[in-house]
């Protein structure tokens, strides 16, 4: 009977959760093929772009059912990363990031609205620099499918823009340089 | 005084070129991390702190080599007082190298040359250290700060032989 029991539990956790399938995103721990990516303007005449090396996270998608979707992504900010040593001790200090202090930023979706099949909007909460604030994210689905090895995947690309005062980062960088692009890419692997 | 009372012409001299170049390198480093984005030093004062940086690494040196192959003056006063003496003496020439080191791990963090003086390549030895430019910096920062904590020492002892023990200790160096 006890087992009879648990094997219900068992099932209806599994029907629950089947909804929408479960993905860990491919990190730099797996194959990295993910990428958390940012873009600043440099005096209003060029773009610098950098990178966090070190994330992870996962989210569940169902092609067609995208209110049972969502994602949550946890970012390592010690791992900024813009090609040039000084800049990034600089970009990890209290001046920016004060990864001291805030060594992780997370995103959290908490509700994905569909424009259409490939594109959508998730809105959810970042929190950054110890700030938590609404955002939301263009996103747009690139494919699925299986891979030669046996597995699945499914991937994805998302922009959002930021005003760094918004998350207590108020280093004077000039009236061009006053917000920050984000732009992820994310493979995630199927967990069967 | 007898010239074997004094340290030898070239410790003097880089012993005088390097105070002045270790105080300035101070004041600007000081200076210099609390710049803002726009200021017309930003990027040039930590070049020239670099540059000169560089320059007192080539002083030290020689004053090292100097300070090894000639005799110094027998100490002054009473046996701890030598003893200090010669342990700041010691902790001042490891902090000054361990602050240059550093500074140059911080510099060539990204893997590239310090182009000292527009002029000489000096390639880095370790790079790409994750946090390299970080741990460095910060022992650059506090060995800095100790460093300045034992100059004041170290000077206010030279005075305090000077004028009250009326040991004529700075014309050893002088």
């Amino acid at each position: 009977m006890k087992s009879l029991y648990t094997g219900l539990l068992a099932l209806s956790l599994f029907s629950a959760s089947a909804t929408a399938a479960h993905y860990v995103i491919d990190d730099d721990e797996k194959g990295a093929h993910a990428a958390v990516n940012f873009k600043i303007k440099h005096l209003g005449y060029s773009w610098l772009t950098g990178r966090f090396n070190r994330f992870e996270g996962h989210f569940n998608y169902e092609p067609g059912k995208l209110e049972d979707s969502s994602v949550k992504v946890t970012i390592d900010t010690t791992s900024v990363d813009s090609n040039h040593a000084r800049r990034d001790k600089h970009l990890r200090g209290d001046d920016f990031l004060s990864v001291d202090k805030f060594p992780k930023a997370t995103f959290i979706s908490n509700r994905i609205e569909t424009i259409n099949e490939e594109e959508f909007k998730i809105h959810g909460k970042l929190t950054l620099h110890g700030v938590t604030k609404d955002v939301v994210i263009d996103a747009t689905k690139i494919g699925e499918g299986k891979d030669p090895w046996g597995g699945y995947r499914a991937g994805f690309t998302g922009t959002t823009e930021l005003a760094l005062k918004d998350f207590g980062i108020d280093y004077n960088l000039g009236p061009a340089s006053t917000h920050v692009q984000l732009e992820l890419h994310v493979e995630g692997i199927r967990q069967d | 005084m007898n010239s074997t009372d004094k340290y030898s012409k070239l410790t003097r001299l880089c012993h005088w070129l390097s105070a002045i170049l270790i105080l300035a390198l101070f004041a600007v480093g000081v200076w210099m991390v609390e710049l803002s984005y726009y200021d017309d030093w930003y990027q040039k004062a930590p070049e020239q702190h670099k540059n000169f940086g560089l320059l007192l690494l080539c002083i030290m040196l020689i004053r090292l080599l100097s300070r090894l192959v000639s005799k110094a003056p027998p100490g002054l006063g009473k046996k701890w007082e030598q003893t200090a003496a010669k342990v700041t003496h010691i902790a001042l020439y490891i902090l000054i190298f361990l602050i240059i080191s550093t500074g140059y791990l911080i510099s060539t963090a990204s893997g590239k040359d310090i182009i000292w003086f527009n002029w000489v390549h000096v390639p880095p030895i370790i790079s790409y250290q994750d946090q390299q430019a970080d741990i460095a910096g910060v022992v650059h920062q506090y060995a800095a700060y100790f460093m300045i904590f034992l100059a004041v020492i170290h000077v206010a002892a030279a005075l305090k032989h000077q004028l009250i023990d009326k040991h004529k200790i700075l014309q050893r160096m002088l």
